[in-house]
C-alpha cells in the first residue's frame, strides 16, 4: 500500500475529482435553478423549453453527454475555454458536460422542493401584490431550497461519483489513475480497488451525513 | 399551467410581458441552435454524405443494432440479478438478527458509495486474470457485475423503505393472528412493498440502461461504443452521436412514461408508492409528474 502511494499521485487524482465535483456542482446549481424557474413560469414557451431540456438530458447517458463535449466540442469545434492547453480545455469542457447533465437533476430536486411549500404561501404572496418573480424570489424559492436539501444532497453525491465518467474520454481524475494502476500493477488489483473505493466512501459518506442533518435542521416547520 | 398558484391570471399588460419573455427565450434558443448548425455546417458534418450511411443497411446491421442488442442484454441481465439480490439484501437489512443486519447494511452502504465505473473497471480487471474465459465474455461480465452490485444496493434500500412506508397496523395485524415475524414480513409486508416498488424498479431500469453506456470504458460493444466505432469508420461523429442519443432517449422516455402510468394506477387504487429518490412530503404548488429518481443515498419513504 505504501509503495503504491509512493509511486502514484493518488491524492492529486482525488483532488482533481474534488475540483470536477465542486465546479460542476456550482454550474449545475445555477443552470438547474434557471431551468426550474422556467418550468414553473407563466410563459408557456419557457415552460416547454425547460421540460424539453430535462426530458432530453435526463434520458441520455452521461457517458454520451461527456463524449459529445470531448469529441465534438473540443476535438472538432476546437472551442477554447480560456486556455490553449488541450488537457486543461478538455478538463473544463468535462465540467461543462457534468454541469449540463446534473442541472436536470437539480431542476427536478428543486421542483420537488417547491412542492413542499404549501399553496397558501404563494397565494398570500400574490394577494399582497407580488409578481411571479417576486413571489419566487422572496417567498417560494427560499422555502423550496430548504425543502429540497435532501434531494439536492443526493444529486451532489451522485455528481461526486459520476465525475468518474469523464475517464471514459481520458480526462485525468481518480478512476483514470485507478485503471492506469491496474495495468501497471496487475498483481495488486484488489488493494488498488479498495484504495479507490474507500477514497470515494470518504468523499461521499460525510456529504450524506451533512445533508441529512441539514435537511432536518433547515426544514421549514409547519 | 393556468391553474398554477404561483401567479395571477395575466391581464393585458402581464400577457404582453409574457410574450416579450417568450420572444426573448425563442430568440436565444434559435440563436444558439443557429450557431451550432452554422458551426456544424462549416465543419461539413451536416453534408448529405455524413448522413448517407444511415440509409445503408451496413451501419445498422454491423454497428447500431448489435450495439443496441448488447445494451439491452446487459441491462436486462443486470436488472434481473439486481432484483433478486436487492430483495435478499433488503430482507437482510430488515432482519431482527444483528449479525445479519449489520454486515448487510455495511455492504449496501459501501456499494452505494462506490462509483459504478470503478466497480466495472475492477470486475473487468478480475475477469482478465481468467485466461481460459472467452475474451468477448469478459467485458459483458464486467458490465453486469458493476451494474448488479450498485443496483442491488439501491433496490435493497427500496425494499426497506417500501416496508417502512406501510402502516404499522399491517405488521401488528400479522403478529396478532399468530404469524411469526418472518411470516409477517414474507406474507403481509413484502407483497405490499413490492407493489409499491414497481414504478421505482421501472425507473431504475432507465438508470441501468444509461449506466450500461459506461461499458464503453471497458470495451463492451454496447450502443455508444458501436456508435463511436461507426463514427470513426464514416468520420461522421455528430450524426452518429445524434442518432445514438435519439435511440437512448426514445427507449428511456418510454420507460419513464410507463413508470409514471404504473404509479398513477397504484395511487388511484389507494396503494402506497416508494421511490429510490426521496424528498420531503409534498403539498403541491406545481404538479410534479416525473420527479427525478436518480441515485439516492438518504432513504426515507416518499409519501403522496
Amino acid at each position: 500500500m505504501g509503495e503504491l502511494l509512493a509511486n502514484y499521485d493518488v491524492l492529486g487524482a482525488f483532488i482533481r475529482t474534488i475540483q470536477l465535483t465542486i465546479f460542476s456542482a456550482i454550474g449545475a446549481l445555477i443552470l438547474g435553478t434557471l431551468v426550474a424557474v422556467m418550468r414553473v413560469s407563466p410563459v408557456p414557451l419557457l415552460e416547454k423549453l425547460g421540460a424539453l431540456y430535462v426530458n432530453t438530458v435526463r434520458n441520455t447517458p452521461l457517458t454520451l453527454v461527456v463524449t459529445f463535449f470531448a469529441f465534438v466540442v473540443v476535438t472538432q469545434f476546437r472551442i477554447e475555454l480560456g486556455t490553449k492547453n488541450f488537457n486543461d480545455n478538455s478538463f473544463r469542457w468535462a465540467i461543462v458536460g457534468l454541469a449540463v447533465y446534473h442541472a436536470s437533476l437539480v431542476c427536478e430536486a428543486l421542483r420537488s422542493g417547491i412542492n413542499t411549500v404549501p399553496p397558501g404561501q404563494a397565494e398570500a404572496a400574490r394577494s399582497i401584490g407580488l409578481t411571479f418573480g417576486q413571489n419566487l424570489r422572496y417567498v417560494v424559492l427560499p422555502q423550496a431550497f430548504r425543502g429540497a436539501i435532501a434531494p439536492l444532497g443526493n444529486t451532489l453525491i451522485a455528481l461526486t461519483k459520476n465525475t468518474t465518467v469523464v475517464s471514459a474520454v481520458s480526462v485525468a481524475e481518480a478512476s483514470q489513475l485507478m485503471s492506469e494502476m491496474f495495468e501497471n500493477d496487475s498483481d495488486k488489483i484488489v488493494m488498488i480497488f479498495i484504495l479507490f473505493a474507500v477514497g470515494f466512501v470518504i468523499l461521499t459518506l460525510p456529504l450524506g451525513l451533512i445533508f441529512t442533518s441539514m435537511s432536518r435542521r433547515l426544514v421549514v416547520k409547519r | 399551467m393556468s391553474a398554477s398558484v404561483l401567479f395571477d391570471t395575466p391581464g393585458p399588460r402581464a400577457r404582453a410581458r409574457y410574450r416579450l419573455a417568450g420572444g426573448i427565450g425563442a430568440v436565444l434558443t434559435l440563436g444558439i441552435l443557429a450557431a451550432a448548425i452554422w458551426k456544424l455546417a462549416s465543419l461539413g458534418q451536416l453534408d448529405g454524405d455524413k448522413w448517407e450511411p444511415f440509409l445503408t443497411a451496413q451501419v445498422w446491421t454491423e454497428y447500431l443494432i448489435p450495439g443496441l442488442r448488447n445494451t439491452l442484454l446487459a441491462a436486462a441481465i443486470s436488472i434481473a440479478l439486481a432484483f433478486v439480490f436487492g430483495l435478499l439484501l433488503g430482507l437482510g437489512r430488515l432482519s431482527h438478527h444483528a449479525w445479519i443486519r449489520i454486515p448487510v447494511s455495511a455492504f449496501v452502504e459501501f456499494f452505494r458509495a462506490v462509483p459504478v465505473l470503478i466497480m466495472m473497471y475492477f470486475a473487468y480487471q478480475i475477469f482478465i486474470q481468467f485466461h481460459d474465459m472467452p475474451g468477448d465474455l469478459k467485458p459483458l461480465l464486467g458490465v453486469i457485475v458493476g451494474l448488479t452490485f450498485y443496483n442491488s444496493s439501491v433496490l435493497a434500500e427500496l425494499v426497506r423503505s417500501g416496508v417502512h412506508a406501510l402502516p404499522n397496523g399491517q405488521r401488528e395485524a400479522g403478529l396478532s393472528i399468530g404469524l411469526t415475524r418472518q411470516q409477517t414480513v414474507n406474507r403481509i409486508l413484502l407483497p405490499q412493498a413490492l407493489t409499491a416498488m414497481l414504478p421505482g424498479i421501472v425507473g431504475q431500469l432507465v438508470i441501468v440502461l444509461k449506466d450500461s453506456a459506461l461499458g464503453t470504458a471497458i470495451t463492451y460493444p454496447e450502443l455508444l461504443n458501436q456508435a463511436n466505432n461507426a463514427a470513426s469508420a464514416n468520420s461522421n461523429y455528430v450524426p452518429m452521436l445524434f442518432i445514438a442519443a435519439v435511440i437512448y432517449i426514445v427507449i428511456n422516455y418510454s420507460l419513464t412514461v410507463l413508470a409514471n402510468r404504473l404509479e398513477r394506477r397504484l395511487l388511484g387504487r389507494g396503494r402506497a408508492v416508494v421511490h429510490p429518490a426521496t424528498d420531503a412530503a409534498t403539498v403541491g404548488i406545481v404538479p410534479v409528474d416525473d420527479v427525478a429518481h436518480e441515485d439516492v443515498m438518504l432513504g426515507q419513504p416518499h409519501h403522496h
